[in-house]
């Protein structure tokens, strides 16, 4: 599609915003509306525009596959990640508590990396299915 | 949106359906703004109007955009659609009128979790601290439910062996 002009010129003009915005409702989740999985699809909303209209071939290169299963498993592990460190350090699994100095600080510092976790797994795992629907005939040919 | 299912069901035409359905579900996100869930609407206009579109058309092209026409007779569907139907519209009659302060789901656990997220997590937006916080397995189930549903499509469809095919 990159050959039509006006959605060339408007994706380009749409995609930083709509970047921004992911990271902006990823890590202000806890203070507006939003938060891990509703910013992982929108950042993988805008990484599909991109792929549609400048093709998946250029889209790959940009975040190749491997990564983007590296993405899957990294989510979950920060995820259940920040469970096994607030074992350690002496509350239940995923008590946010103990995390920092005192409770209400490290209910906030677990909250944030747990989104962060959902975010990474749940945007990969979006682009990865995108990849492979797009490509399958491609592969299959 | 009762326009849009009604176009859907009478179209044969799977990308005008597919188009709908996209039109569908950016009209339930404005119903879910008009009703303040304003967390649901983002991920129902991220998901359903933008992702899901996307891949259904991915499919699409994959297979045919023409829905064959049903050879079998459409009594017992139309039968099993309305009963349904009926029993969940039969279900609504029991729930509270929407705004009641008095309703089960204000009275249960919610007006603790009201009281007791700021002071307990100093995260404003109570619904990330209930999701994150007090509903954290949950949270990781559902994560892990993501997870698996990517793994399944890399597998199934098989883009984990790339590598060799590039090498054919």
């Amino acid at each position: 599609m990159y050959s039509y002009l006006v959605l060339r010129v408007v994706a380009k003009l749409l995609l930083p915003f709509i970047f921004l915005f992911a990271l902006y409702v990823q890590f202000h989740g806890d203070f507006g509306p939003g938060g891990g999985f509703q910013a992982g699809v929108i950042f993988a909303a805008g990484y599909i525009l991109y792929g549609l209209v400048w093709g998946v071939h250029n889209a790959e290169q940009v975040l190749p596959r491997g990564i983007l299963r590296f993405g899957f498993a990294l989510g979950i592990l920060i995820y259940a990640g920040v469970g096994i460190f607030s074992l350690l350090a002496g509350g239940n699994y995923l008590d946010y508590s103990v995390m920092a100095h005192d409770a209400p600080h490290g209910q906030h510092l677990g909250i944030l990396l747990v989104e962060l976790g959902v975010g990474i797994t749940v945007s990969s795992v979006m682009v990865n299915i995108f990849y492979t629907f797009a490509t399958y005939r491609r592969r299959k040919a | 949106m009762a326009l849009t299912v009604w176009a859907t069901a009478r179209l044969r035409n799977l990308y005008a359906v597919v188009m709908l359905g996209s039109i569908y579900s950016l009209l339930a996100a404005v119903m879910f703004v008009v009703l303040d869930a304003v967390d649901v609407a983002f991920t129902e206009a991220a998901v359903g109007a933008g992702i899901s579109t996307v891949l259904a058309l991915g499919t699409l092209a994959l297979t045919t955009s023409r829905e064959k026409t049903p050879v079998r007779r459409r009594l017992l569907p139309i039968a099993v659609v309305c009963i349904t139907g009926a029993a969940l519209i039969y279900g609504t009659l029991d729930l509270s009128r929407y705004g009641v302060a008095d309703a089960p789901a204000h009275k249960h656990v919610a007006p603790e979790y009201l009281a007791r997220s700021v002071p307990e997590t100093t995260v404003p937006n109570v619904v990330t601290s209930v999701l994150a916080s007090y509903r954290g397995y949950d949270t990781l189930g559902e994560t892990t439910v993501i997870f698996t549903a990517g793994i399944g499509v890399v597998l199934l469809l098989g883009s984990w062996r790339r590598k060799e095919d590039d090498d054919v």
